[in-house]
């Protein structure tokens, strides 16, 4: 299954560099990680997506809080949490095309943030899905580049309803 | 580290007046401050160019002891046997470079074993990091799955705070090594020195004391057993539970299995003691195991040199387990009753709330099986078993020596007949059983415990691994003890190729290349003995454990082909164990 966890880590190189080593070391799956300041100074926040059974999910938070630049470890999985991931798609298009990829980006709700003669780079923010589902979309127009952040969640303070 | 660099300068501003008035050091005076605040009395270290200042300090100051061994991997391996013995962090010191890769292998070993070491290591200067320089590693890049924790200092104001840092996550919770890297102009640079504060690491946070809920239900679920079995592991040792540890197992009247790294922890003259357990574990060790109602596991981590098969492995018992690292409970094996703490403490109040449980009938069936399956193995006329000089070594020393073993058949010998009466005694690379560990172990040990006799124990293939650390011991005139094994072969894989292969013994035979040990260990000038009979042993070890102002070799020649058992096959079950022919 699944697993989305939050971590508030030590601000350096060495702590990303720990908490990626010691999945790669005992074999956990990294689906996507990202990582970036948060609103302590010094401090990180890092949104890590993984999968396995639960004695797996259970190891990899007891590892994770055995890391000593990991000052707390949130598994949203079990509870009310938002989350979002960010793309950045550059796409082959003609004069032409342009209307069709405008139609897209408006459907999902995206934005266009450059342009070229022959190319658009587009924003999409969204779930996985979401992006999974425009990026397919575009795909037929030739992909350039794209670039996307994995995913950042965060825990709904009201638990109430859990989605 | 940024977070800790914030705090420092908090504190820092606090005490402002103090700092204005604080001595000016260098760093490399500061490091030899702080390690003497510490309590470190000895250090192990091999010098090289970005120390070379450092080393200037060491001449002039002669507070810390700081002893030159010959290579840096005996250097790490001799503070990893100091700390076991003492229970303090050893620490080591190395240059950049290579001095730092030559670390790796001492340092995983420690890792393995959860053995608080300080590894200190050279570094370029701070601006070339990153350049290639001459003797540039990514030593904190290199050791960073088989270091606890790891510093770079990037400012020599937080030198202070990270040594202070590093020994504390050393020591405490689940010990482990850590590793400060030096770069050469922070041990030039001048700042005022005082003292370390009182170390507060967010993200470090070792539960110690057993939550009082886990405690009771712990206590009750004890009372219940009736055919138990304690399964104590380095844990305790580390820990220095073995006076709570024996309560224990008096108390609640059930019989005691170690580990390897468990020996000690509790008299194996004891009638409750089962001897070691595991793949070459005692019969009735692993039988007890195999037939008990409840397993109790106390830190002791279910390594598959202990379980062989998980899934046959003890299959009718409930498990408890103690220990202070969350991430070992319930790791390979599910666990019916957990609690996390620091096994001193944990046992300390269990043993307040326990009595004895209805154990009559099963200690009655444990000892039977002792009596019909003991430890074995047939004497010659001729020549000396292996077996023979362990249990000779330990009627001499009367089982009160530190023995440091290598890696092999000897190791498994001398956990079999060794009879170890104490705590912190038995030194041996578990884990991950590194040849090369012995004699360095227990030159370490020597200068931690220079009031007890110390016994290195290796055989002939792991003594070549770091046989240069007896200039070591000549150097400093430690009269440390070691006696080789010799069988003439890489013995243990030889073991594995006559059972599993067929006897092809596929480069395992090291005669006649073996070099006259003897010789060898006279060159550096020790005092060295060939012994090839039970009258020579007597008198050797007569000799041996006379001499006390420069170490001694004996040069043991054993019967070539014998095997360790009993044994389990890798990923076998008790059903499979094999008892060897008497
Ligand atoms: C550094 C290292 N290399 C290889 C091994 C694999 N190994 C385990 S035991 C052994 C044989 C050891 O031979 P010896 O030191 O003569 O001891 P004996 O088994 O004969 O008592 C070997 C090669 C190891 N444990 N460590
Ligand atoms: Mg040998």
């Amino acid at each position: 299954m699944k697993h989305t966890i939050n971590l508030l880590v030590e601000n350096n190189v060495g702590s990303l560099l720990r908490i990626a080593g010691m999945f790669s070391g005992r074999g956990f799956n990294i689906d996507s990680i990202s990582v970036g300041a948060c609103e302590e100074e010094g401090l990180s926040r890092m949104t890590i997506v993984t999968r396995g059974d639960d004695e797996i999910i259970e190891q990899i938070n007891k590892q994770l809080n055995k890391c000593i630049n990991v000052i707390k470890v949130t598994d949203l999985t079990q509870e009310a949490f938002v989350h979002r991931e960010l793309a950045l798609i550059k796409v082959h298009a003609t004069q032409a095309e342009r209307p069709e990829i405008m139609q897209i980006v408006e459907v999902f709700r995206a934005k266009i943030i450059d342009l070229s003669p022959g190319a658009l780079t587009i924003e999409a923010t969204g779930s996985e899905d979401k992006v999974d589902a425009i990026i397919s979309m575009l795909r037929p127009f030739g992909l350039k580049t794209v670039s996307r952040t994995g995913r950042v969640a965060l825990k709904r303070d009201f638990q109430g309803n859990v989605n | 580290m940024f977070a800790t660099a914030a705090r420092t300068t908090e504190k820092t501003n606090l005490r402002k007046a103090e700092f204005d008035h604080a001595p000016r050091l260098s760093g490399a005076e500061i490091l030899i401050e702080a390690l003497l605040r510490e309590g470190v009395d000895t250090i192990f270290g091999f010098p090289g160019g970005a120390l070379i200042g450092l080393y200037d300090c060491f001449y002039k100051n002669k507070q810390l002891r700081h002893l030159l061994v010959t290579h840096e991997q005996g250097g790490a391996h001799a503070a990893d046997g100091y700390a076991r013995a003492t229970g303090k962090a050893g620490v080591v010191l190395v240059t950049s470079g290579p001095g730092a890769t030559n670390t790796v292998t001492g340092i995983a070993t420690a890792f393995m074993d959860s053995i608080p070491l300080i590894v200190l290591t050279g570094q370029v200067p701070s601006n070339m990091i990153g350049n290639d320089a001459f003797q540039e590693a990514d030593i904190l890049g290199i050791t960073r799955p088989i270091t606890k924790h790891s510093f770079l200092v990037r400012r020599v104001d937080e030198l202070v705070e990270t040594i202070r840092q590093a020994f504390h996550i050393a020591t405490t919770g689940r010990p482990g090594p850590v590793l400060i890297d030096l770069p050469k102009d922070m041990l030039a640079a001048r700042t005022a020195y005082f003292p370390a504060g009182e170390v507060d690491l967010r993200g470090y946070k070792p539960t110690v004391r057993g939550s009082l809920r886990q405690l009771r239900n712990a206590a009750n679920f004890l009372q219940q057993a009736k055919k138990p079995v304690i399964y104590i592991g380095g844990g305790a040792i580390l820990s220095n539970a073995s006076a709570e540890v024996t309560e224990f197992a008096r108390e609640l009247n059930a019989p005691v299995t170690t580990t390897l790294l468990g020996i000690g922890a509790f008299p194996e003259t004891d009638d409750l003691s089962l001897g070691m357990l595991g793949m070459h574990g005692t019969w009735y060790a692993n039988k007890a195991v195999d037939e008990c109602d409840l397993l109790i596991a106390i830190g002791a981590r279910f390594d598959d040199r202990v379980t062989g098969n998980l899934e046959k492995f003890s299959p009718n018992s409930k498990k408890m387990q103690i220990d202070i690292d969350p991430s070992c409970i319930g790791k390979n094996v599910p666990v019916d009753l957990p609690i996390v703490g620091d096994v001193k403490s944990v046992l300390a109040e269990l043993n307040t709330l326990i009595e004895k449980c209805d154990s009559e009938i099963w200690l009655k069936q444990v000892a039977l099986w002792k009596k019909k399956h003991p430890l074995r193995y047939r004497k010659t006329a001729d020549g000396l078993k292996p077996q023979q000089v362990i249990e000779e070594l330990s009627k001499a020393t009367n089982g009160e020596a530190i023995i440091a073993a290598d890696v092999g058949q000897h190791q498994m010998w001398i956990a079999q007949w060794y009879k170890f009466t104490q705590p912190r005694s038995h030194l041996s690379s578990g884990g991950l059983g590194t040849m090369g560990f012995g004699v360095p172990a227990a030159l370490g040990a020597k200068i931690g415990c220079p009031g007890r006799t110390v016994v290195g124990i290796v055989g002939d293939g792991g003594f070549q691994m770091t046989s240069m650390e007896i200039a070591t011991a000549v150097r400093y005139q430690i009269p440390v003890k070691y006696i080789i094994i010799n069988n003439g072969y890489l013995g243990m894989v030889r073991q594995w190729q006559q059972i599993f292969f067929d006897k092809r013994y596929s480069n395992t035979y090291l005669n006649p290349s073996n070099p006259d040990f003897k010789k060898l260990a006279e060159s550096y000038g020790a005092f060295s003995l060939r012994v090839k009979n039970l009258d020579e042993l007597h008198s050797a070890f007569k000799q041996m454990l006379a001499i006390d102002n420069r170490p001694v070799v004996l040069d043991v020649w054993v019967s070539p082909e014998e095997n360790v058992f009993p044994m389990i096959p890798a990923n076998g079950s008790f059903s499979d164990i094999l008892e060897g022919e008497v």
